[in-house]
């Protein structure tokens, strides 16, 4: 019988006053019975909407019926035909705008939650089934992926799945890209990436970290000299944007990405256990409204500051952040200043930030990207009392690729131009993929055009070496 | 992990590392830098690349004793090895033309200045060496220095090597005396490198300086190492770090430079209080 409950089954999770001076995990997970019971709201569906909301197309209805019926390991099979990295995107995965959306149990109530379900079967399985993956045959070609973020990884697994001899490159110390550097580990523990590394090494997927492509080595000398018959390019969004306001080279403002590195890739929130500092102070201003913003502010608050303001250009119907991360930020004590804009930071007698002068902000008529534009309104600037500021405000592509592969081509944003459908770039050989494409978007995109490269790549040398 | 095959004392707190990193040995030039890792708890700190070995397959780097992570970097011996060594990092220096120049490197700066002297030197370049240390016994790489340029000139501080002075006067003395450099090159502490840039923008001499500002990634994807040049922003891991020194916002890159002295103050008491438990 299916369970007819309009809500999801909860999810638990740690009170908002005790997690906002810890990283552990937010959420909790369910349990194996509340799992068997959110299992059971699937209808399962003859038409299957859930699945077209999946970038990656993960069998639905079919994995949630198995572990309707309790069999966890074979539930998690069934995931992972299709998808690299289940215990990550059931955890970050904007599920209210894919899969989810189009779930029929979401047209009255609420909708399965898929999101939770892929989340449990990933753990369990990592937690219960020691069994290690069997190797594929090698077909003999090697194949290079640059970039070990969410397209780099998933385009690297699904190639050794198909029997290539692949290398991932990583100009880090740690494969993950923003898995590792940029979401923090209150939202997903860094040992659960970890593990799905693991998994891909176990696969056969060869990883070599400190290895900044464009630098030791170019995409051309990889295809020429080291041997590799392919290139597949996901190296992200990384490179900061600043607002190029007075006072930007004070001391406290960081760029979102220096300041979650510091926290999340270095674990300064360990220092001095670890090495790395981080500088926190006791007032923190947070420029932006995407994820980024709410990550900075939420473990600026962990870190001990007293008051984190989240300062945003619009209003909260047009932040770009998931609505379950703007009420875990609102739950933690992190204070709104919305239709509000930086003009200018100051500083104090030693170069260090004292204070931020905001302009309020209206919104007008909708501009390009559909959403009303903010005006500035005349006269209405005030000052925030501050020792830091991030600036989450966006990243762009690094060029450091662009600028050593001098054919392939790149549009005014720095992004690779890449083929929608096949990820194949204007050089013979060369695929792209992920935020390096479109510019800073989701995990599960970046995975999608990862696993729409594989295939790709797939088809070319095999047809090259007819 | 990445081999210690030579180390080399040069003082009492400055040592030399030649690393095992073959293909970082096979494109490093002048200019560029390295970015290691020590241990798992590590930071990420960055070296400039002192020489390379292109058939041996490593890279040498001369660091100072000045804090935590330099204090463990010390304690490794050849055959230890690093946990991450990353590079070549940065832009390479360009010297095309120059027909006369003068290298100037204060303290550690002089083991960044050396390869950059060295390179000029086989690019044919008339090469004077300015290199200036507190007192005598800091002086380090002298032999390699001597070899790298046409006249070498050590001055300390205190005139304990019978040479007192800072190497802006032994600059103003050799331009005063007709020198004729095409090119000044400052490397070493901020307060030296604003103080050549101050004294050679008065005589028209363009005035390149490696800027060595607090680096994480090195790549370019945080911009903690920023600095102001012509009223930009630029990173120094990859638009430099070599600037235009009468361009670089010198007092607004000292006060970035000390953003984190409380912090790594608390890192070494935390590393001594260690140590003296593993010692009780």
């Amino acid at each position: 019988m299916p369970n007819m409950s309009l809500e999801k089954v909860r999810m638990p999770e740690q009170q908002p006053d005790v997690r906002n001076k810890n990283f552990e995990e937010v959420t909790l997970g369910y349990t194996e019975e509340m799992a068997v019971e959110e299992a059971k709201r699937c209808l399962n569906c003859k038409h299957k909407p859930c699945i077209k909301g999946c970038p990656v197309m993960v069998k639905i209805p079919e994995f949630i019926a198995l572990t309707a019926e309790g069999k966890f390991k074979e539930a998690y099979e069934k995931i992972q035909e299709t998808s690299s990295l289940p215990a990550v995107c059931g955890r970050v995965c904007p599920q209210e705008t894919q899969c989810e959306k189009y779930c029929v149990r979401g047209i009255k109530g609420e909708p399965v939650a898929i999101g939770r379900l892929e989340r449990f079967v990933a753990d369990w399985y990592m937690k219960n089934i020691a069994s290690k993956p069997e190797k594929p045959e090698q077909n003999g070609m090697k194949v290079a992926v640059v970039g070990a973020g969410p397209a780099g990884l998933t385009c690297a697994g699904d190639l050794a799945r198909l029997g290539y001899d692949v290398t991932v490159f990583e100009a880090f110390h740690t494969p993950g890209g923003v898995l590792v550097y940029g979401i923090p580990e209150f939202r997903l523990p860094k040992a659960i990436v970890a593990a799905e590394v693991d998994k891909l090494k176990e696969l056969g997927v060869k990883i070599m970290t400190n290895m900044v492509i464009g630098k030791v080595l170019s995409v051309d000398e990889l295809l020429n000299e080291e041997g590799f018959d392919a290139v597949f390019i996901g190296t992200g969004a990384g490179l900061p944007s600043f607002m190029k306001i007075e006072g930007e080279s004070l001391n406290g403002v960081y760029s979102a990405n220096e300041f979650l590195t510091r926290i999340n890739l270095m674990k300064a929130y360990k220092f001095p256990e670890y090495d790395t500092p981080v500088y926190v102070g006791k007032n923190v201003v947070v420029v932006g409204g995407g994820n980024v913003a709410m990550d900075a502010a939420r473990s600026a608050k962990r870190l001990g500051a007293e008051n984190v303001y989240i300062v945003y250009r619009r209003s909260e119907e047009e932040m770009p952040a998931r609505a379950e991360e703007i009420h875990h930020a609102k739950e933690e004590a992190i204070e709104f200043k919305l239709l509000n804009n930086p003009v200018k930071i100051n500083g104090d007698e030693n170069g260090w930030v004292s204070s931020v002068t905001c302009i309020k902000m209206e919104l007008g008529e909708p501009d390009a990207s559909g959403r009303r534009r903010p005006v500035p309104v005349e006269g209405s600037e005030f000052d925030i009392e501050a020792d830091v500021v991030v600036v989450a405000i966006g990243q762009t592509p690094n060029p450091l690729i662009k600028n050593t592969t001098p054919d392939l081509e790149t549009n005014k944003w720095g992004c690779i131009v890449a083929k929608e459908e096949t990820g194949a770039t204007s050089k013979t050989g060369v695929y792209a993929g992920g935020d390096a494409v479109t510019g800073a978007a989701t995990v599960i995109l970046a995975m999608g055009a990862g696993k729409t490269a594989a295939a790709s790549i797939d088809e070319y040398l095999k047809s090259k070496n007819k | 992990m990445y081999k210690i095959v030579r180390k080399e004392v040069l003082n009492d707190s400055v040592s030399l590392i030649e690393v095992e990193a073959p293909y970082i040995a096979r494109k490093a030039e002048p200019g560029q830098f390295i970015i290691l890792r020590v241990d798992e708890k590590g930071e990420r700190v960055p070296f400039t690349i002192a020489d390379y070995d292109r058939e041996k397959g490593t890279v040498t780097v001369i660091f100072q004793v000045v804090g935590k992570t330099t204090e463990s970097l010390n304690k490794l011996e050849a055959g230890d090895s690093l946990q991450d060594f990353v590079g070549p990092l940065g832009v390479a220096s360009h010297f095309d033309g120059v027909k006369k120049v003068a290298v100037i490197g204060g303290g550690l700066g002089t083991a960044i200045a050396y390869p950059q002297a060295k390179k000029l030197k086989s690019l044919g370049a008339e090469v004077d060496m300015i290199n200036g240390f507190r007192n005598k016994e800091l002086i380090i790489i002298e032999d390699l220095c001597r070899e790298a340029c046409t006249n070498l000139y050590i001055m300390t501080d205190d005139g304990s090597n019978g040479n007192k002075g800072f190497v802006t006067q032994k600059l103003k003395e050799l331009i005063d005396g007709g020198a004729g450099y095409d090119l000044v090159i400052a490397i070493g502490p901020l307060v030296m490198m604003k103080a050549v840039c101050d004294l050679t923008r008065d005589y028209g001499i363009k005035t390149i300086v490696s800027m060595n500002p607090i680096m994480i990634d090195g790549t370019g994807m945080c911009g903690g190492c920023r600095v102001t040049v012509g009223g930009e922003t630029k990173f120094a891991c990859v638009d430099g770090p070599d600037f235009d020194g009468h361009q670089v916002d010198f007092d607004s890159a000292i006060a970035r430079s000390r953003m984190f002295k409380n912090e790594e103050q608390r890192s070494r008491e935390h590393a001594c209080r260690l140590e003296g438990m593993n010692n009780a």
